[in-house]
């Protein structure tokens, strides 16, 4: 057991704050160009695909160095690395993995230069957490596959370029899973329509996105046809503790007790009220667990061990910690959490955490439902029988 | 990085099991329990065979010179087996006597706690049940060179059995460190039974018991430091305990939902019974994952230990306490009787919720650690 990090590892974390430090000023951050720049400069670095191989742009970045980036970035409250978020972490594995030549000519440096945006086309109106199921469908004609059906709850399909899609081509399968044909589409070609969908808290980061006879040139196809599912699951050593994103949470909690401390309730600073010291304290108390089983996880990884099942654990305390930080604000602020327009007036606390309460699901359901999660570790890791 | 055990670890875990399956399987666990003090000498000597009561002892002393992450495996093995020993009340006398002793104090004390032939436990709480400096009321009188204390410590783990006890009181506006032997004269111990019926614990009482001055303590300089350290030591032990029992609870249960049809079906393939087993190994898990942690920095980080211990029990107290009572019910009426072995679980989580600090407890201390 041994929690400390190598020399090696140290002296790559010390680059990371460097870096930081000489790029992300409160002076620096204040220029107009200052995004671009930044995504330049990390470019150079490599450090945007880092765990991408080298040949293919990336900088080949090990699990150890993968988290050390992210967390050190994270901490600092840093820009993304690199812009294409989805192409970065599944579209761009699954080409290097099952792409062919031409296909990881043309899509991957675009990727890594943040010039497209990808979407993910995998859920269906009537296949959701049972996505296996689904039911676009794609036929093959000639050189193309002519694609006809709707996918949902498609994030970000309104600002796409391209489309990472799921569809059926073969409906005789005795296997759901066999059968499923993944094809690269562009959302501009003829007969895809973007629906965006409104959320409860206002935004339209999702979609319904419909096809309507829509040509794919076979050559977009990844991976064999039939074999789409698979393309699904990435071999790519991708770090997956989750470790950088509990820097976040942190963060959150942090502002939490910060707002506790100068909101008062009934009189007293809200931070003096059992309930909600209770309340923080347990947040830390599982955000902290979520670090250590991160490092766990990333210890499983470093062996060579492939992670599996166990990280629905910290999605299940993720989904957890999504609603809850959210109503703590509710709970600290009282009645003046209420507002969703005007000022509250002078020394009133502003409502800078409104939609914290609303904005979980994309956490919450995005990716399994908590009860899919639960599945997960009853059936794969408990062993219980599938229902 | 690092966060796993090493092959002396798995070792050390796979030989605690296997002696805990023939020496101590639960039939044997019950004819303990049943007897006045839950203890069997002839048990006892067989651990004390394996080194197991100076697993943290130095080597110079008679013990086996692991660390506390060693010592948390072996709990964990044996709050699998509800193993009825005075294994953490020993385990801790001989921390508080091994970072607080002199060298002279670690020779007389040490090698007979490695060994076995005593029994050591921290008397740490009165009659405010406070864990802490502010606990401590037992006013020590100046005697000679040596002091003479007259008062009660209460919840004593071990007490009707131990025959060494490491006793804070107050003196010279410090808190002293004092190592009473049960046989000395006005030294009396009253143990009482528990909910859980494989632990003891009572009341110490001191009736002008003199203390000299060479069985205090001499390291122990900053009283209310070394009263925190050993709190934290004792939360950390305490939780290894409670992880291994819920574990096996889980593991029970599990098993339980895998065997019993009902509706003409196993009752796991329900999600009613599915996801609460899902949400006891989330628990069981990152339970885990905080003791481990915590025990490391015993060691290797102690400027964080008190954040950690307190994390750690805290998260326990709520995860066993679901746990115990989950496992219990997802048994149904089977669950419930007195000759099926989850309910000894349940009450093991009912014993070790308030042992040193429950969940409120911890989240209060964190709060006031954290700045809130």
């Amino acid at each position: 057991m041994d929690f400390n990090l190598t020399t090696k590892e140290e002296s790559f974390r010390d680059e990371v704050r460097t870096f930081i430090a000489d790029n992300l000023s409160p002076e620096a951050r204040k220029d107009p160009g200052f995004l671009g720049n930044w995504l330049k400069k990390i470019r150079e670095k490599r450090w945007v695909g880092f765990n991408w191989p080298e040949e293919y742009g990336g900088g080949g970045g090990g699990i150890m160095e993968q988290v050390i980036l992210k967390e050190e970035m994270s901490k600092a409250g840093a820009p993304p690395l690199g812009l294409c978020m989805m192409g970065l972490q599944w579209v761009g594995p699954a080409i290097i993995q099952y792409g062919t030549e031409d296909q990881k000519n043309k899509f991957l440096p675009d990727i890594l230069d943040s010039k497209y945006q990808w979407c993910t086309g995998y859920s269906e109106p009537g296949f959701g957490s049972d996505l296996a199921s689904l039911q676009c469908k794609g036929v093959r004609d000639g050189d193309e596959y002519v694609v006809n059906g709707q996918k949902i709850w498609t994030s970000l399909a309104a600002w796409s370029d391209w489309i990472i899609l799921l569809t059926r081509t073969d409906f005789d399968t005795e296997d759901k899973h066999e059968g499923i044909t993944c094809l690269l589409v562009e959302m501009n070609s003829p007969g895809v329509e973007v629906r965006p969908i409104k959320n409860m808290a206002g935004s339209s980061h999702f979609a319904e996105v419909f096809f309507d006879n829509v040509r794919v040139p076979a050559q977009n196809r990844l991976g064999d046809e039939g074999k789409g599912w698979g393309v699904t699951i990435s071999a790519l050593a991708h770090e997956r503790s989750g470790i950088s994103e509990v820097a976040g949470l942190v963060d959150q909690l942090d502002d939490l007790v910060q707002l506790a401390k100068r909101t008062k309730r009934n009189g007293r600073p809200a931070s003096e009220q059992p309930s909600i010291r209770h309340r923080l304290a347990k947040a830390s108390v599982i955000i902290e667990g979520m670090r250590l089983n991160g490092q766990r996880f990333l210890t499983k990884q470093l062996k060579g061990e492939p992670l599996s099942s166990e990280t629905s654990i910290n999605k299940l305390h993720r989904a957890f910690l999504a609603i809850e930080l959210g109503d703590l604000a509710l709970e600290i602020k009282g009645s003046a959490s209420q507002y969703t327009s005007g000022d509250n007036g002078p020394g009133m606390e502003q409502n800078r955490l409104p939609s914290g309460a609303l904005d979980w699901p994309n956490v919450v359901i995005g990716g399994g439902t908590p009860n899919i999660q639960r599945n997960i570790i009853a059936e794969r890791i408990l062993g219980l029988p599938k229902d | 990085m690092n966060f796993g055990l090493t092959e002396e670890q798995q070792m050390l875990s796979t030989v605690a099991r296997r002696f805990l399956d023939e020496q101590a399987p639960i039939a044997k666990v019950r004819d303990i329990m049943e007897s006045p003090e839950a203890f069997d000498d002839k048990l006892w000597s067989a651990m004390a065979e394996l080194g197991w009561p100076g697993l943290i002892v130095d080597e110079a002393y008679g013990g086996v010179d692991l660390g506390f992450v060693d010592l948390t495996v072996l709990l964990e093995d044996t709050g699998r087996g509800l193993l009825p020993a005075p294994l953490i009340s020993t385990s801790l006398a001989a921390a508080a006597i091994s970072e607080f002793g002199s060298d002279e104090q670690k020779q007389r004390y040490l090698p007979s706690l490695a060994d076995g032939s005593a029994i050591g436990t921290l008397a740490l709480i009165e009659d405010s049940d406070t864990l802490g400096p502010d606990g401590i009321e037992l006013n020590g009188a100046k005697e000679g060179d040596g002091y003479r204390l007259s008062g009660t410590k209460r919840f004593v783990h071990d007490v009707g059995i131990a025959t060494l006890f490491v006793v804070p009181f107050r003196a010279a506006g410090n808190i002293l460190f004092a190592v009473v032997e049960s046989s000395a004269d006005g030294v009396s111990a009253k143990s009482r039974s528990t909910m859980d019926e494989t632990k003891r614990m009572g009341d110490l009482t001191l009736d002008g018991a003199l203390v000299a001055q060479d069985n205090i303590l001499t390291g122990a300089t900053d009283g209310a430091t070394a009263l925190a350290r050993l709190l934290d030591l004792a939360t950390v032990a305490v939780t290894a305990e409670m992880i291994g029992a819920m574990d096996r609870a889980l593991e029970m249960t599990t098993q339980y939902a895998k065997d019993r049809i009902q509706f003409g079906a196993p009752i796991g393939k329900y999600q009613g019974v599915k996801h609460p087993l899902a949400e006891m190994f989330v628990d069981v898990e990152t339970s885990r994952s905080l003791l481990y942690y915590a025990a490391w920095c015993v060691a290797e980080k102690p400027e964080d230990l008190p954040v950690a211990a307190a994390r750690a029990k805290a998260y326990a107290s709520d995860a066993f306490t679901r746990i115990g009572i989950d496992g219990v019910q997802l048994h149904g009426a089977i669950g419930f009787t007195a000759e099926y072995d989850v309910q000894l679980y349940l009450k093991r989580s009912k014993w070790a919720l308030p042992a040193f600090g429950d969940a409120e407890f911890h989240y209060e201390r964190l709060a006031s650690l954290g700045g809130y």
